[in-house]
């Protein structure tokens, strides 16, 4: 196999000249792969920056005092805003985070710290299944067995259990793989010292994973705001405020659909300045997390 | 190799035995690690049971015919599924290169400070919600296919025999190309995250064993790092596929929507699996229509399920024993 790997060093016996011109050939097709690789490198970042410039540009416009406070307006109405989308947002996030938070967390401490044999395996699989399971199958299961069979009509709690089934398995991956990094010796510290493991784990182990967990949380959190698919089957939204979880919600990615997916220029305009907010939320709690984990490890 | 932490974890469990707090905390995490295993074995049961009607009725049909008729109750999800893969390939096929190459550029080409810039902008493509890549796909990206890169496909293809016929009809740009587009650009941060993974983990030994045979930057890509990584790469083309293939919002708003018959051209808007689900589920009204999306999203889940598990089964080996050209 090796022989075969390098015949353009080793089959060129020709002249001097004939192998110079034979190195440069090469030297030419090295360089010009070069430039292809640097070319697929500049398309993938070019792509992101022109999505959101295009978001910033159309997105501004929109933005004004009414946008952030008023409800709304009726079909092809001017005016108005997306604060009900908002609220509903935040709410839905909030309250499956209360449900995904600590079955994630609890199935990261399970896999780190008791995390051997078959069963461990059968979760780990099921966590990176459940990753890669596509939104819309979330929503369609949250619609049969919460909408359909609990609560009997779209509904927020709805909403935010597909939501919460989407951040289970992205908080896990991230929270056991932190406290991972948490450094044995602690542990055997603790143990040593005669704490029960159970204290080891909530009172020293966690306490020392505290940032990294913290960061796994926003990511997944940041990851389930944007979610517009599995709404659309369980929260149908709402074009008014709603306080109630037993009631359609509005949501920001939901509105951003409806106004897409509406003929109204204004509309249109709405949906860019609901995508610019989306996306400033999502990156600033990415920029923010990066920023604090950067260069520290888990002490 | 022992693990350590599951060695005192699980001795000190079994020293304690009579303490209430360590077997009450080790049934807590247990009970929480069940609740996701539970929540997928709930989800495939659930899933099957509300399918189930359809299954009966249309059985393996449901594949095969493309009439999909909520009227007369006439439920065939051929052209869905034709949809779902033909912008799935077209992602893939624009996306893999593409992403391997960004992969291949962060890690071997570009000089230490720029490749955090890149890496983190690629990151970030990866943050963006699908609804807002539907937006810009729907007002940005349908325009310049309609009025330019489908115009110029039709004049470069048309003459060819075969060729011509993906791209007959009018360029309308909702249609499986536009989809395909922008599905792309979505799975191109997955493809070029994993790739980086494996491109990393190939030794750097590797490398300099065909730097010091002289060969060309190229050369020591071309003969240590894409053998070695090659398992790994396949893996995350097939990672970038189960999300392309489960992918709803953005497609859903430039496919084009449309239960028409399945057609060679690429230019003909229609529905994919997941768009089908998205944009029919809240019109719904018959016990059975229900039951025939429901089989919808079965199939997905099972497709998805799947190809996960096979990319997973890829990158996993290639990260724990990498099988490529020892040089």
């Amino acid at each position: 196999m090796a022989g075969t790997l390098v015949p353009s060093v080793s089959r060129d016996t020709g002249s001097l000249l004939a192998r110079d011109r034979h190195t440069t050939m090469r030297q030419v097709q090295s360089a010009m792969v070069a430039g292809l690789i640097g070319l697929a490198a500049v398309i993938a970042v070019g792509v992101l920056w022109i999505i959101l410039g295009y978001v910033i540009a159309r997105g501004l416009p929109a933005l004004n005092w009414d946008f952030f406070t008023k409800a709304p307006k009726p079909y092809g109405e001017t005016g108005g805003g997306v604060a009900p989308a908002i609220v509903g947002s935040l709410y839905m996030l909030a309250v499956a985070s209360i449900i995904a938070v600590p079955i994630g967390v609890g199935a990261a401490v399970y896999l780190s710290e008791f995390g051997r044999g078959r069963f461990a395996t059968v979760v780990r699989v099921v966590v990176d299944l459940l990753a890669g399971l596509p939104s819309i199958v979330v929503g369609a299961f949250v619609w049969s067995l919460v909408v359909r069979r609990l609560v009997g009509h779209y509904s927020g709690i709805a909403g935010s259990v597909a939501l919460a089934i989407i951040m289970i398995p992205i908080t896990a991956r991230t929270v056991e793989e932190i406290l991972k990094l948490v450094p044995q010796a602690l542990r055997e510290a603790s143990l040593a010292l005669g704490v029960p493991l159970w204290r080891t784990v909530l009172f020293v182990v966690i306490p020392a994973a505290r940032g990294g967990i913290i960061t796994g949380i926003v990511l997944a959190m940041a990851r389930a705001g944007g979610e517009t698919a599995p709404l659309l089957l369980t929260t149908l939204g709402n074009m008014f405020f709603n306080f109630n979880l037993f009631q359609p919600m509005a949501a920001l990615p939901l509105q951003i659909y409806t106004y897409a997916s509406s003929p109204y220029e204004d509309w249109h305009t709405k949906a860019w300045g609901g995508s610019l907010i989306l996306i400033l939320l999502i990156g600033i709690l990415n920029l923010v997390t990066r920023l604090a984990t950067r260069g520290k490890q888990v002490r | 190799m022992v693990q350590q932490g599951e060695v005192v974890g699980a001795e000190a469990l079994r020293r304690r035995q009579r303490d209430i707090g360590d077997p009450a905390f080790a049934g807590a995490v247990w009970i929480t690690a069940a609740g996701a295993v539970l929540t997928l074995a709930l989800l495939i049961a659930l899933l099957l049971h509300d399918a189930w009607p359809a299954i009966r009725r249309y059985g393996f049909g449901f594949f095969v015919h493309s009439t999909w008729d909520p009227v007369f109750e006439q439920f065939g999800a051929a052209s869905f599924i034709y949809g779902t893969i033909v912008t799935s390939l077209i992602a893939l096929i624009l996306a893999a290169p593409i992403g391997i190459a960004a992969a291949l550029f962060i890690v071997e080409y570009a000089p230490r400070w720029l490749r955090e810039p890149v890496a983190f902008s690629i990151e970030m493509l990866a943050a963006i919600p699908s609804i807002v890549y539907g937006l810009w796909g729907l007002f940005v990206l349908v325009p310049v296919m309609r009025n330019g890169v489908e115009p110029a496909l039709q004049a470069v293809l048309g003459p060819i025999p075969v060729l011509n016929r993906l791209v007959a009809g009018p360029p309308i740009g909702l249609d499986l190309l536009t989809g395909g587009v922008i599905l792309a650009i979505m799975i191109l941060p997955t493809v070029m995250a994993v790739s980086r993974e494996v491109i990393l983990a190939v030794p750097d030994l590797q490398r300099e064993g065909m730097f010091a045979l002289g060969a060309t930057k190229w050369e020591m890509i071309r003969y240590a790092v894409l053998p070695y990584a090659r398992a790994g790469m396949i893996g995350a083309a097939m990672l970038g596929l189960a999300r392309a293939l489960g992918e709803t919002m953005a497609v859903t708003l430039v496919v084009g929507n449309s239960t028409t018959q399945i057609r060679a051209s690429l230019f003909t808007p229609g529905y994919t699996i997941a768009s089908a689900i998205a944009n029919q589920f809240t019109e719904a009204d018959k016990a059975i229509y229900f039951s025939a999306l429901m089989n919808l999203a079965l199939v997905l889940l099972l497709v998805a399920l799947l190809i996960n598990l096979l990319a997973r089964l890829l990158v996993f080996r290639f990260v724990r024993s990498p099988a490529g050209v020892r040089v």
